[in-house]
Parts: structure tokens; sequence; C-alpha cells
């Protein structure tokens, strides 16, 4: 394939069609239930069948991806979805992918050739889904660790989560490598998020040339930051400074990136649905972890021991909020060990509703 | 090709969950640019930082958005991501693809860019991921030419997403791969051409399971619902019983409105104080079914913590019927847009506004009237404005 050249491609371009219509793209047993559909049934914790008024059954094999894929591999997938699900395949909010079939028989095979591929199935059901993540060093510039590797490091050791063991209800995991939280990191069963501990420095030469003074000011949630008109700069009020990295977005030359003292946070307790109680944010557990690449054992290790705090001690159906809620957090950080810190005192915006207002606590 | 010492990254080919340096790797062996990220990358796990520099302004003619510079900050070292763009594919509503239709695109990126993908990006997007500023305008062509599109970036109609909806799922209320495509079609202008104060997002749910996350990041959250009774079969409930299910214990001591009685035989619920949050229905799905009219709530203004905060979105429209075309829906949003248009300072989100300028303009503004399910509970404080035509006679 040649490229195109200039003159081609303005006779060929098309603006503002959108994307191919749905329909084109859904498995013919899919469009002829489509909106009727009866009940489903988790059949594994890789696959599920729904069932539809009508009494026919799509199956459904999800199985695992690290969301960066190369075209090569996504062939691959779609070799297994020409040979078993008529040519049709799909992917969840949670970067699965999933293969229908309407028949049974093809459940098993699709798999074993899923697995052959690299692609192992689970996800389904009161236990680990794939862990939402965002770019990391693969491709951001704000990234205080990367994604990737974390979520591959955690993954690999709560895989049994993923495709066999069973928690008290799903658990959703999710990363993301800096405060902006690409993704419903802050609404997550557990999440890491990666932050800068320290103030920025600031390349004042650079900033006449490449930032808009006013922009970065106002960029700064807490007023940290005012000009600096002898410099043509801006300073930042280091008592004020909460390193959120707003101010580097709109300005590059103030840079917050710091090696040794970047790394993540856990958050735990968030979900989304409304199911028993309403959504929630994820709150603080542990404040910082430094980053240790390749595998970082400490986060991992973290991860994995309240997760498997959570299920020991969560009640059948009980998210990890929920859990956290009935117990009480000083609870959660006695039967996790995790050290309680000033970090975990709220002194931003929401920080007046969460001190305690009642002479009821457990010790 | 060069052939990059990667230690650290091969670390992380080991263990059983699937490995995004395999993917990597295996770009590489045909791709310089997937290559040099590689190197790059193993730079970046040496050193414990990123060396990506922000983006440029760079995209396709008459577009403001769908791609997002990316430029490498040690080029000389990695020319082959010197440029590293991010091209954003607008997706079909939930995200199911025909093999061959998906096949085109990846044809078409292995010869324009560096064959790695993100399937798919958190907004929803198909992401093609490493493109040169040259290769733009053919890849736009090629890919446009064969019915598809960019989806949004920057201070844009973000890619509007949706669950699966009524495509595979008994639960859905509303059909949400079809209103999805419906606003993407609709406001493809918005998408393309940023010409707001700041991002804006539309996420579509079924119900209030949420498994596209709206309530929690999208400025506009679409979440169906419903006006009736749950419909119950006995029958089958005594089955889950037999199967072994503690009905008690599971469904009527977990229902968060104590609206549901069982005494062995007949599970009993009293509608009109179900909050329907889906708990009993999603345990028990083959028993427990909606019935009634359908439709949607409205929330408005979840947003990720940058910068002063998370929030969820709030319930402004308790209830609006969802049906094609849509024309009551895309009015109310569209005088969303003009209030906020008017409101916001630059980078300020629609649910940022409400708070600043208060719930009663943003009501007001969009013709919505005070209701108690917009709120948990009325106001503590006794400091409340009265407006003129409060004072004057029906308020």
């Amino acid at each position: 394939m040649a490229w195109l050249t200039d003159q081609e491609a303005k006779a060929k371009r098309k603006t503002d069609i959108g994307p191919p219509h749905y329909s084109k793209m859904l498995p013919p047993v899919i469009t002829k239930n489509y909106g009727k559909w009866k009940y489903h049934e988790e059949l594994t914790p890789g696959s599920m069948v729904h069932v539809a008024e009508s009494g026919d059954k799509i199956y459904t094999v999800r199985v695992a991806s690290p969301r960066i894929l190369a075209t090569a591999n996504i062939r691959a997938m779609l070799d297994i979805a020409d040979k078993y699900c008529d040519g049709y395949i799909r992917w969840t909010t949670r970067n699965n992918v999933e293969f229908m079939t309407s028949k049974e028989e093809n459940v098993p095979l699709i798999k074993k050739a899923a697995e052959a591929a690299g692609y192992p199935a689970g996800g389904i059901g009161a236990g680990l889904s794939n862990m939402v993540h965002t770019q990391g060093w693969v491709h951001c510039h704000g990234a205080a660790s990367d994604a990737s590797g974390l979520v591959k490091a955690i993954m690999d050791e709560v895989f049994p989560y993923f495709n066999e063991k069973r928690l008290p209800a799903k658990t959703r995991l999710a990363l993301a490598c800096c405060v902006n939280m690409c993704g419903a990191v802050h609404c997550s069963d557990i999440a890491v998020v990666a932050i800068h501990r320290k103030v920025p420095t600031i390349d004042h030469d650079s900033v006449k040339n490449l930032c808009e003074i006013p922009t970065t000011v106002g960029a700064c949630p807490t007023r940290a930051i005012s000009p600096d008109p002898a410099k043509k700069s801006v300073k930042i009020n280091a008592d004020k400074c909460m390193y959120c990295g707003n101010c580097f977005t709109v300005c590059p030359p103030i840079n917050i990136h710091n090696p040794e003292q970047d790394g993540v946070a856990i958050v735990v307790g968030g979900k989304v649905g409304s199911l028993r109680t309403g959504p929630k944010f994820s709150k603080l557990a542990i404040p910082y972890i430094k980053n240790n690449p390749p595998r970082w054992p400490e986060v991992v290790s973290a991860v994995k021991s309240i997760i498997d705090t959570y299920a020991k001690d969560a009640r059948k159906h009980e998210r990890v909020g929920e859990w956290v809620e009935r117990i009480g957090w000083e609870s959660f950080f006695k039967k996790t060990g995790i050290e309680f810190t000033y970090q975990h005192i709220d002194d931003f915006t929401f920080a007046r509703d969460t001190f305690r207002t009642s002479a009821a606590f457990k010790w | 090709m060069k052939k990059y010492e990667t230690p650290l990254l091969d670390e992380l080919e080991k263990g059983p969950w699937p490995s995004f340096v395999k993917e990597i790797k295996t770009a590489a062996t045909k791709s310089e640019m997937a290559n040099d990220e590689l190197g790059q990358l193993e730079k970046s796990y040496r050193d414990k930082r990123g060396y990506w520099k922000h983006g440029g302004i760079v995209g396709v003619l008459g577009y403001g958005g769908g791609v997002i510079g990316r430029y490498s900050s040690l080029p000389e070292e990695f020319p082959g991501v010197a440029h590293f763009h991010t091209v954003r594919i607008n997706q079909p509503s939930g995200m199911y693809y025909k093999t061959d239709s998906l096949r085109t695109i990846l044809d078409l990126w292995d010869e324009y860019g560096s064959g790695l993908t993100n399937m798919h990006g958190s907004t929803g997007d198909m992401v093609l991921l490493g493109c040169r500023t040259e290769a733009l305008e053919p890849l736009f062509a090629e890919v446009s030419s064969r019915g598809w599109d960019l989806g949004g970036s920057g201070s844009a109609l973000r890619t509007p997403a949706c669950c699966l909806g009524q495509s595979r799922c008994e639960w859905a209320n509303i059909d949400t791969m079809d209103i999805c495509n419906e606003l993407t079609q609709t406001y493809q202008d918005y998408v393309h051409r940023p010409a707001w104060p700041y991002k804006f997002k539309f996420k579509i749910a079924g119900c209030a399971i949420d498994c596209v996350a709206s309530i929690a990041r999208a400025d506009c959250s679409v979440i169906g619902t419903w006006k009736g009774k749950i419909a119950v079969d006995q029958d089958v409930v005594k089955d889950y019983a037999k199967a072994g299910m503690n009905i008690t214990e599971e469904i009527v001591n977990m229902c968060p409105t104590g609206c549901m009685s069982y005494d062995g035989k007949e599970l009993k619920i009293d509608d009109t104080n179900c909050s329907r949050c889906m708990h009993c229905i999603s345990k028990m799905t083959k028993a427990l079914r909606p019935t009634g009219e359908k439709g949607a709530s409205i929330l408005i203004g979840s947003k990720a913590p940058i910068v002063v905060g998370s929030l969820l979105s709030w319930v402004v429209v308790p209830f609006i019927k969802m049906e094609p075309p849509y024309t009551e829906f895309k009015a109310l949003v569209e005088k969303m847009w003009d209030w906020w248009d008017d409101n916001a300072k630059p980078r300020e989100r629609i649910g940022e506004v409400i708070e600043m300028k208060g719930m009663r303009s943003f009501l007001e503004a969009i013709g919505v009237p005070p209701q108690p399910q917009q709120v948990f509970e009325p106001r503590k404080d006794p400091f409340f404005f009265w407006k003129e035509e409060d004072l004057n006679g029906n308020k």
C-alpha cells in the first residue's frame, strides 16, 4: 500500500460523518433479539449466557487485555472471532474483549484459543475485572508513574481473583498516572493514583516565551501562584502548593517531575452503581509508596493485602466501600494494619464533611 | 532496525496477565516507531520519569480536535517517537465490531502509524497511538472514506459513550446505543470543532448499575430507569430459594429502603418505597423485572479531581422519556450548553459553574422546576435568596 498523495487525500476525505452505525456491527442473534433479552447467567468467571424471550441464547467469553494492543495481536483475536463467532467481536468499558456465539460447544474452544494467544478468560461477576488505567510513561507528558507496568504487576499477583477465585462482590480496580485521573479512578473499589510531593521548579527564562501569566496564575486551585514581574515570570508559595500539576499542564517550564519523590497513593471504597448504597468516591488508604519499577513490589503487596482483608471480612454482595462503611474507617485501618497519618485528614475543599461529629466510634 | 536491550521491561513479560511489553515488542518487529517507543520506555523505567513533551497543536484540516499532539523530549536519541501523536477514532456505540470492518482500520494503521493501539481510550474512542504529523491527512482521508470519523478532544463535545444496553442486557430501560449514536451524529460540529470553555461528556447507562461509570465521569449522565412496579415471578423465586439463595439475608435485608418482605413462600415488594437501586433485580434476574413507563434520569456535573475536587453527577431531571429522535432531551442539553458557555471561566466544567452560580440559576436557565428528588435533603442554613417573583403572590 502506498501513501495517498495530498491531492488524493483531499479528494477522498469526508468530514463530520461520525462513526459507523452500530447496527452494522452486531451479530445477527443480537439484532434479532435487541431489546428482548430475558435473563442471563454467569457460567464461569470467564463466560456467561444471555437468554432472550424468543429462547435464543448467546454465550459470551470475556478475556483479559492489556489495553495497549498491537495490530498483529488484534488480528489474532479477529481470527478467533471469525472461526467461532461468525466474524463479530466487542470490547467492554473495562478494556476486556468479548467473544460471542450462539453455540455452547464453542465456549471452551474460544477460551482455549484466546488463552493460547495470551489473553486468559475471566472478569465476570463477583471477582476482579480488568484494571482500568491510563497511559503513563508509555505516552503521557504528565505521568508521575507508569500505568501499564503497575497494572501488569498488580494483575499478575491477584490474577486468581480474575479467572477463578470469587470475592464478596465485584471489585473494580483502577490506576491513574497522575491526579487528572483519566477514567473513573476516583470511584473505584481500590485504585492507585500517582502523585507528586515536591513544589515545582520554574525555568524563568522559558516562562516568558511559553506561558501566559494570568492563565498560569489562574490554573492554581490553592492560589499558590502569583506573578513575579521582575522576572517576567511567576512565583509559587510553597506553603500553599499541593502538587496537583495543573500549572505544569498550562505552562511547561514549571517542572513538577521529581523521579526520587514521585510515587503513588492508594485509595479505596469507591463505586459508581446505586445498588444498596449510593455511588461513592474512593478515599485515601495509603498516602505514598515510592516508584519502584519494573514491578513495584510494595504497591503490589499493599493492593493484595487490602483485597485479602476485604475477601475475609466482608459480607456477601458487599462492595469494598460498603464493607468499610459498615465496620467504620477506624476498623479498616486496624484490620489492614495501614498507618493513619496527617495526610489522611482532609484539608482541601470537602474537608468539613469528613470530620467526625459523633461520640460513637470504635476502638 | 536498532536493537534495544530492555532488561527492566523484560521483567514485565513474566506472569499470567497479558503483557503490554509483548504488545509493544510485537509492533516493534515491523515498526521503527514502536521500536523507539520500546527504547524510550526502557529509559523511563531506568530513570523513573517520562520523556514526553506537552502536546502541540496538530490535527486535520477543518477539525480542531481528534488528534492529540505528542512529541518525545529525546528526539535525537529516539527519532521514531519524535512525533508520536494520538489519533482518536470514534467507536461504534457499544464497541461491537465486524471483524472485516476492524481489519480495515488495522491495515491502514500499519501503513500510516506505529501499529500500536489502545482498545479503547478512557472516553471510549479507539485510540491509534503514535502517528507522525505528515501521516495525519492521508490517514484521515483513508479512514473517513471508509466510513469512520475522528472523536473529540480539547474543549469540545467528547465522544459520547454508552453501556451495551438493550443489545445484550435485560436490565436496560433505554436504548443506550441508539441515544449515543444519535447524539454523536447530531452534534458532529461540536465534537470536531472545540467551541466551549472546556470539555463536555455524555455517558449513557441503561440502568443504575451504570457499567459505563456515567455518574462519575460525564458532565451529562443519562441513566435508564422506570416508573412502574417490579414484577415478581413467585415460582422462580422458589427456584432461587431451592438453589440455595438465602433470600432474607441476600435480598430482603440488603434492600436499602426496606421495601421487601419474604415469608419463605412469597416475596413481596412495596413498590411505593422502592428507590430502584437494582440490587434485588441484579441478584434475582430471572424472577424480578421492572414494568411500566421507561425513561431516564438526567444527572449533571461529574468530573475527576482537577482542579477543586471530584464531583459525582447531580440529579437535575428525575425522569424524562427517551424516545427517538430525543427532541425534548436535545432541547434541554442545548439550553445547558448556552448557560454554561455564558457563565464559565476558561477550563471550568459545567458542574463547577453550577456550584459557583448556584443550582437555581442553572435550573431556571434550563426550565426545570425544583423537585425533592434533586437533593438528599433541604438546606440546613437560613441564608436563602428571594427573587422579586418569589415575593409576588404565588410562591
